[in-house]
C-alpha cells in the first residue's frame, strides 16, 4: 500500500468512527442509533485492516475481521432485535436536547486533542497523530450515556466508550496482545448479551424501556 | 499444580452444577470446592512465602505470596457463602420463589464468579487479569437481580452500567502501560507481563503513566467503591442476595483492589511516589466522607453494611497510599479481616431479613433476646466491623495509621480518625436499636438452626484469632507486603 493511500484511507476510516459517534447523538431514532454502531464497528476494523496490512501484520488482519463480524454485525443484530420489540423506539426526551449535545460532542473533541498530549507525543507517526479521534469517541460515548434515557441508547453508549478504547489501541499500540484482544472481546459480547436479557426483563417489569422508571433505590 | 487446582476446582464444581439438577447435595460439593481453594491457598502460601514464585501454563499462571494471599481470603470468605448459599436456594425453592433451574443458574454463576476473581489474582498478565475482573461483572449481573423484583433489577443494571464504565477506563490506563512497556529501547517483547513491566518500570514515560495510573485509579476504583465511582455499591450490595452481597463486600472488592496495588507497585517505579499516593489520598478520603456523612442516618441495614464496605475500602486505599510494607501488610490484614468480619454480617444479616421479613433498622428490635445465637453473631460481628479488639481489624487500622503517620500522612490519619469516630457512634447507635430492647409479651425465644450458625461463629472466630495470633500469617503478609511496597 503506498504512502498517500494508506494515509488517507486511515484518516478517513478513524474519522468515520467518531462521525458515527457523533450521529448516534444526533439520531432519535434507536433503529437509525443501531445502525451507526454497525457502522462505526466496520470502520473500526477497517482501522485494524489498514493497519495489518501496512505492517504485514497477519495476527492484526485476523483481529481486524474479528472486530469487522462482532461489532459490525453481531453485535448490532442482537440490539436490532431489542429495538424491534419496543413500540416506541425513539429517544423522545434525552436529558439534553439534540443540538446542545451536538455542540457538546463538539467540545469533548477539543477536550481530546487537549488530554492526548504526553500519548500523540510518545507515537510520531500517522496513526499517533490520529489518537485523539479514539479519546473524542470515547468522551462522546460517556456523553450519550449520562444524557440518554433509553436503556439502549445507554448500551449504544457503553459500546462506544469500548469502540473509542479500541481505536486508541489499533492506533497506539497496534492491539493489544492477542490473547487480551480475544479475552475482551468474548466480555464485551457477553456483556452485550447481559444487557440485552436485563433490559428485557426492565421492559417487562417497568412496562417501558425508559431508565426513567429506575427510582427505586436511593438514600 | 495447586495453582491449576485453586481455580480448576470451583469450574470444575460449576460444570456440575450446570449438567445436574439443582439439590441440596449439589450446594454442599460447592462448598466442598470452595473448601478446596482455601486449601490450595493454603499450600501455595507456604510454596511461596521464602521462595521464587510459582508459575504455571507457560507463565500464564504466576503465583508469588501476594496471590497466595488473595486466593486464601477468596477460599476462606468464599467457603462461609457457599455453605450459607445452600440454605438461601433451600428456603427460596420451598417458598416457591425460584425454580430448581433457577438454582442451578445461581450455583453456576457463583462458581464462575469465584473461578473468575481466583483467576484475576493468579494471571501473571496484566491484561488477562482485567479479562477476568470484567468477568466478575457478567456473572454478578444475574445474581444480583436473582430476586427479579424491580428493585433488584434496578440495581443491577446500574451496578453493571456503571462498573462497566468503571472497567473500560481501566482498560484504557491498561493499554496506555502497554504503549508506554513498547517504548522503552531495547525492549521487544512487550506483553503486559507483570514481572517483565516491573523490571523495566523506571524507564516507563511518565506522561503516559501519569494519565494511565490516573484512569486506572478511577477505573478499578470503581469495583473498589471508592468515591467517585461508587454509587453502584449501596444499591448492589443491599439487593443482591445475602451469599452474593458477602462475596462481593468481602471479596470482590479486595480482589479490585489487589490490581490497583499491582499497577501502584509499576506506577511507583516510573512515577516515583508522590502521585500515586495523591490520587489515591483523594479517593480514600472522599470514600470516607461520603460512606460518614451517608451511615449518620441511614434506614436500611443491609445499606448501612454497605456504606461500610465503602469507609472499609477508603481506609484500605489511605494505607496503600502510605505504601510502606508496614503499611501495606496491613492493608492486606485489612482486606482478610474485612472480608471475614463483613461477610459474617451480611449473611447473618440475610437471615435477620428471613425471619423478621424487613431490611428496616427501625423494624427491627431487641434480637438480643428474641433471638440470642443470631443476636450475638450480629453484635459480635458488629464489632469486629468497628475495630474492636481482639478482632484482626483492630490490629491492622492501628497499624495502617502508624504507617500514614511515619511516612508523613499525619493530617490524613488524623481526618480518617475523625471519620472512624463518628462511623463507631453511628454504627453503634443503628445496631443498640436492633439488637436491644424488652421482649414482646408472650413471644417466645427463638432459636437458630446450628447449620446457619456454625460458619458464622467460624468466621468470627476466625477473625478474632488472626488479631491474637499474627504468626500463621505473620510470614506470608510480610512477603505479600515485599512484592509491591515501595
Amino acid at each position: 500500500m503506498s504512502d498517500p493511500v494508506f494515509v488517507s484511507t486511515l484518516e478517513l476510516s478513524a474519522g468515520l468512527v467518531l462521525l458515527c459517534a457523533v450521529v448516534t447523538l444526533w439520531r432519535r431514532s434507536l433503529s437509525a442509533i443501531v445502525k451507526a454502531l454497525a457502522v462505526q464497528g466496520i470502520a473500526l476494523g477497517a482501522v485494524a485492516l489498514i493497519l495489518g496490512l501496512r505492517h504485514h501484520d497477519g495476527i492484526l488482519v485476523a483481529v481486524a475481521l474479528l472486530v469487522v463480524v462482532a461489532k459490525g454485525f453481531v453485535i448490532p443484530a442482537l440490539l436490532g432485535r431489542v429495538v424491534a420489540g419496543d413500540p416506541t423506539s425513539r429517544e423522545a426526551s434525552p436529558l439534553v436536547n439534540v443540538p446542545a449535545s451536538l455542540v457538546g460532542a463538539g467540545a469533548l473533541t477539543f477536550l481530546a486533542y487537549g488530554a492526548t498530549g504526553p500519548v500523540v507525543a510518545l507515537v510520531p507517526t500517522t496513526a499517533g497523530r490520529l489518537i485523539p479521534l479514539g479519546f473524542a469517541t470515547l468522551l462522546v460515548g460517556f456523553f450519550a450515556m449520562a444524557v440518554r434515557r433509553k436503556s439502549v441508547s445507554q448500551i449504544v453508549g457503553l459500546l462506544l466508550v469500548d469502540n473509542g478504547i479500541a481505536l486508541v489501541a489499533f492506533l497506539a499500540t497496534a492491539g493489544v496482545p492477542l490473547v487480551v484482544e480475544l479475552g475482551a472481546s468474548l466480555d464485551v459480547l457477553l456483556l452485550v448479551v447481559v444487557l440485552r436479557v436485563l433490559a428485557a426483563q426492565i421492559g417487562t417489569r417497568f412496562g417501558a424501556l425508559d431508565l426513567d422508571q429506575l427510582r427505586e433505590l436511593h438514600d | 499444580m495447586f495453582a491449576l487446582l485453586a481455580f480448576g476446582v470451583p469450574f470444575a464444581c460449576g460444570l456440575v452444577a450446570a449438567f445436574l439438577p439443582w439439590r441440596r447435595g449439589i450446594g454442599w460439593l460447592c462448598t466442598a470446592g470452595l473448601g478446596g481453594v482455601l486449601a490450595c491457598g493454603i499450600v501455595l502460601a507456604t510454596q511461596v512465602v521464602h521462595r521464587h514464585p510459582v508459575t504455571a501454563l507457560g507463565a500464564a499462571v504466576r503465583v508469588d505470596a501476594l496471590s497466595a494471599f488473595m486466593v486464601i481470603v477468596i477460599g476462606a470468605i468464599g467457603f462461609l457463602a457457599t455453605w450459607q448459599s445452600v440454605r438461601y436456594l433451600t428456603e427460596e425453592i420451598s417458598a416457591g420463589r425460584c425454580s430448581r433451574r433457577h438454582a442451578s443458574l445461581y450455583s453456576v454463576l457463583v462458581q464462575g464468579f469465584v473461578t473468575a476473581m481466583l483467576f484475576a489474582v493468579l494471571a501473571g498478565n496484566l491484561g488477562v487479569m482485567w479479562v477476568a475482573v470484567e468477568a466478575t461483572t457478567i456473572a454478578t449481573a444475574f445474581l444480583v437481580g436473582h430476586r427479579r423484583t424491580k428493585k433488584s433489577l434496578e440495581a443491577s443494571w446500574k451496578y453493571i452500567v456503571i462498573c462497566s464504565v468503571g472497567i473500560a477506563m481501566a482498560f484504557l490506563g491498561t493499554v496506555l502501560v502497554y504503549l508506554a512497556d513498547l517504548h522503552v529501547g531495547g525492549h521487544s517483547h512487550a506483553s503486559l507481563n507483570w514481572m517483565s513491566l516491573m523490571v523495566v518500570s523506571h524507564h516507563l514515560n511518565p506522561g503516559v503513566m501519569r494519565l494511565a495510573m490516573g484512569l486506572l485509579v478511577l477505573g478499578y476504583g470503581t469495583k473498589v467503591g471508592l468515591a467517585p465511582m461508587h454509587s453502584w455499591l449501596p444499591d448492589a450490595h443491599s439487593q443482591a442476595p445475602a451469599p452474593v452481597s458477602a462475596l462481593m463486600s468481602g471479596v470482590l472488592l479486595g480482589v479490585a483492589f489487589y490490581a490497583l496495588l499491582r499497577f501502584k507497585a509499576i506506577a511507583d517505579g516510573a512515577l516515583g511516589v508522590t502521585f500515586p499516593r495523591t490520587l489515591l489520598v483523594a479517593a480514600g478520603l472522599l470514600s470516607l466522607l461520603v460512606a460518614t456523612s451517608l451511615l449518620l442516618a441511614q434506614r436500611d441495614y443491609k445499606r448501612m453494611l454497605a456504606y461500610s464496605s465503602i469507609e472499609h475500602m477508603g481506609l484500605i486505599a489511605l494505607g496503600a497510599a502510605a505504601g510502606t510494607p508496614l503499611a501495606i501488610a496491613a492493608v492486606l490484614l485489612h482486606i482478610l479481616g474485612h472480608g471475614l468480619a463483613k461477610g459474617v454480617l451480611f449473611l447473618s444479616s440475610g437471615e435477620i431479613l428471613h425471619v423478621e421479613g424487613t431490611s428496616e433498622i427501625a423494624q427491627v428490635r431487641a434480637l438480643l433476646v428474641r433471638r440470642p445465637a443470631l443476636g450475638g453473631i450480629f453484635a459480635f460481628g458488629l464489632a469486629a466491623l468497628l475495630g474492636l479488639p481482639p478482632f484482626s481489624l483492630f490490629v491492622s487500622e492501628l497499624n495502617m495509621l502508624r504507617a500514614e503517620l511515619q511516612v508523613g500522612l499525619g493530617w490524613v490519619a488524623a481526618i480518617s480518625l475523625a471519620c472512624m469516630v463518628v462511623i463507631f457512634a453511628a454504627m453503634v447507635t443503628h445496631g443498640r436499636g436492633m439488637l436491644l430492647g424488652a421482649r414482646p409479651e408472650g413471644e417466645p425465644t427463638h432459636g437458630t438452626p446450628a447449620v446457619v450458625a456454625v460458619p458464622l461463629v467460624g468466621g468470627l472466630v476466625g477473625c478474632a484469632a488472626l488479631g491474637v495470633l499474627a504468626w500463621p500469617l505473620s510470614a506470608l503478609l510480610h512477603a505479600a507486603a515485599h512484592v509491591v511496597a515501595i
